[in-house]
């Protein structure tokens, strides 16, 4: 891999010893992956920060990076909790207290600690063709598929090296001819309301590559549907014809054709009495929002089920008289945190969401073993008022 | 027998293989408090398996093992990716890659140099 002067000075420690070793994460992974070279990147995004996840070795290593700086725009995931909310969310000192020093470090590291994985709508907002380096799933398939931005699937810790060298090494998605579709998706159905993300993860589970849907939808639609499909598999991008902005030369001569018909959708499908509704993963856009505030405007809240949704909190800012709605009506809207990071599948053993990510991981011991059913908004909202 | 590879993280290791034949979900299978994969020691052994796999945070469970004093001595693997290549090298674990790992079997005792695999 060829390096620049400057990049060869650092990797000998001319600037010190932790830049040298984020530069040689670099390096390496460039090596492993046959980069020609290290490009500048314009954003971050990093996982690894909700304490529960990353613990006292994550919150170890983070401390030991004392002194850098990243280069560029950085945003963070989800953390474990919205801090008015501790008791709901059942947070104890050791994790109030940890998951505080995990954010200390990376607000001393100069990343912007709005932690959404909707860095997109306004925090940390990229634009067609620019390179950035994220490694929120549900965020590097929105930012390569809807916005046309080029990122690979980063680790939490590569990512981090990026932002600090301010590069990613030149392979993978950043590369035109690996940006094409390597599947057709054929399907037997129109898709609506919760087809999307049900959609998003039988395609995870079925391809290992990019696929091209013949769909309509709106942009909540795909988000859902690409956060699904980059959980239950590795998928990092999808195009959509006459939708996203790449589509147009993305079919190839090659490409595998992939047949889903409408019962396996619909297997999927079930009824739960759920005790908690969770709307917002990834963070709701202000367009969810709106819909949810009118839904509620002036309705009853049933006393047995809650209603939470999670959003980005410059999201929460600006539509504050949405959330506002909601809260009067009795629901929850909870920033900086999300459903899947908080403690909140531990709580909740019922759990309705409009989200196919969020019940791939609920439904797994480690999260909780919630019983979890996806359905649209909707169907959702009538099950929490009166 | 010597099997030639690529260095991932640079190092000199010898002992005990414990191999896995499927690749490993590092956030879910590894538990670095109790250095175990699927319930296997792995403590100060040379640990063998295809490929990384899932969540972008395992690197942090990676560096858990060190962190902890449960490092293996080495990972052996078919292919590096992103999460195991960049949790090696924080955790400093020598690794190679590029491996034929069914040359390689459970229990073996093998000598690790850099970029090549000694089976005596």
């Amino acid at each position: 891999m060829y390096l620049t002067r400057e990049e060869e000075k650092i990797m000998e420690g001319e600037i010190g010893e932790n830049y040298a070793k984020m530069l040689k994460i670099l390096v390496k992974i460039g090596e492993i992956y046959n980069a020609d070279r290290l490009i500048p990147i314009s954003s971050a995004q990093i996982s690894g920060v909700s304490y529960n996840t990353i613990g006292d070795a994550g919150l170890h290593f983070l401390k030991s990076l004392k002194g850098v700086k990243v280069k560029v725009r950085s945003t963070l995931n989800p953390l474990a909790f919205d801090k008015r909310y501790l008791k709901e969310l059942d947070v104890d000192r050791t994790l109030l207290e940890k998951q505080m020093e995990i954010i200390n470090a990376y607000k001393d590291m100069g990343i912007i600690t709005t932690a959404t994985c909707t860095p997109y709508y306004y925090d940390n907002v990229p634009d067609l063709g620019e390179h950035i380096a994220w490694a929120e799933s549900s965020a590097v398939i929105y930012a390569n598929s809807i916005i046309g931005a080029r990122t690979n699937r980063e680790g939490a810790v590569t990512a981090l090296a990026s932002a600090i060298i301010g590069k990613t090494p030149n392979y993978g998605l950043h590369l035109d001819e690996n940006r094409r579709a390597t599947h057709l998706i054929e399907l037997d159905f129109e898709p609506k309301g919760e087809d999307f993300p049900l959609l998003g993860l039988l395609i995870g589970k079925k391809v290992q590559g990019i696929p091209y849907l013949r769909i309509s939808g709106d942009y909540d639609d795909f988000k859902l549907m690409g956060a699904a499909m980059a959980a239950s598999g590795s998928i990092a991008m999808y195009h959509v014809e006459n939708f996203t902005p790449e589509y147009r030369n993305a079919m190839g001569d090659y490409v595998e054709k992939i047949s889903i018909e409408k019962d396996e959708i619909n297997e999927l499908k079930r009824n739960v009495d759920v005790e908690l509704v969770a709307i917002g993963c990834p963070h709701v856009s202000p367009s969810e929002l709106r819909k949810i505030a009118e839904f509620v405007n002036g309705k009853k809240k049933r006393k047995n089920v809650e209603l939470w949704v999670f959003a980005a909190r410059s999201v929460w800012e600006k539509y504050n008289d949405l959330v506002s709605i909601i809260e009067k009506f009795g629901g929850k809207v909870m920033v900086d945190t999300c459903v899947v990071v908080s403690n909140a599948g531990k709580i909740f053993k019922k759990i309705g969401t409009t989200s196919g990510k969020a019940a791939f991981y609920l439904s797994k011991e480690k999260f909780g073993g919630a019983d979890v059913v996806v359905e649209d908004m909707y169907t959702l909202l009538r099950s929490v008022v009166e | 027998m010597i099997l030639k590879g690529r260095a991932i993280v640079d190092g000199f290791a010898e002992g005990e293989v414990v191999k896995f034949d499927k690749p490993i979900v590092i956030l879910g299978d590894v538990n670095e408090r109790e250095g175990k994969i699927l319930g296997r020691e792995i403590k100060d052994k040379i640990v063998v398996f295809p490929y990384g796999a899932g969540s972008t945070v395992g690197s942090y469970t990676i560096y858990g093992l060190r962190y902890y004093n449960n490092a293996p001595k080495a990972f052996v693997l078919e292919k590096a990716e992103t999460i195991v290549a960049a949790g090696a090298i924080i955790a400093e674990i020598p690794t190679v890659d590029g491996i034929d790992i069914s040359k390689i079997e459970n229990g073996m005792h093998i000598v690790l140099k850099n970029d090549q695999i000694e089976i005596p």
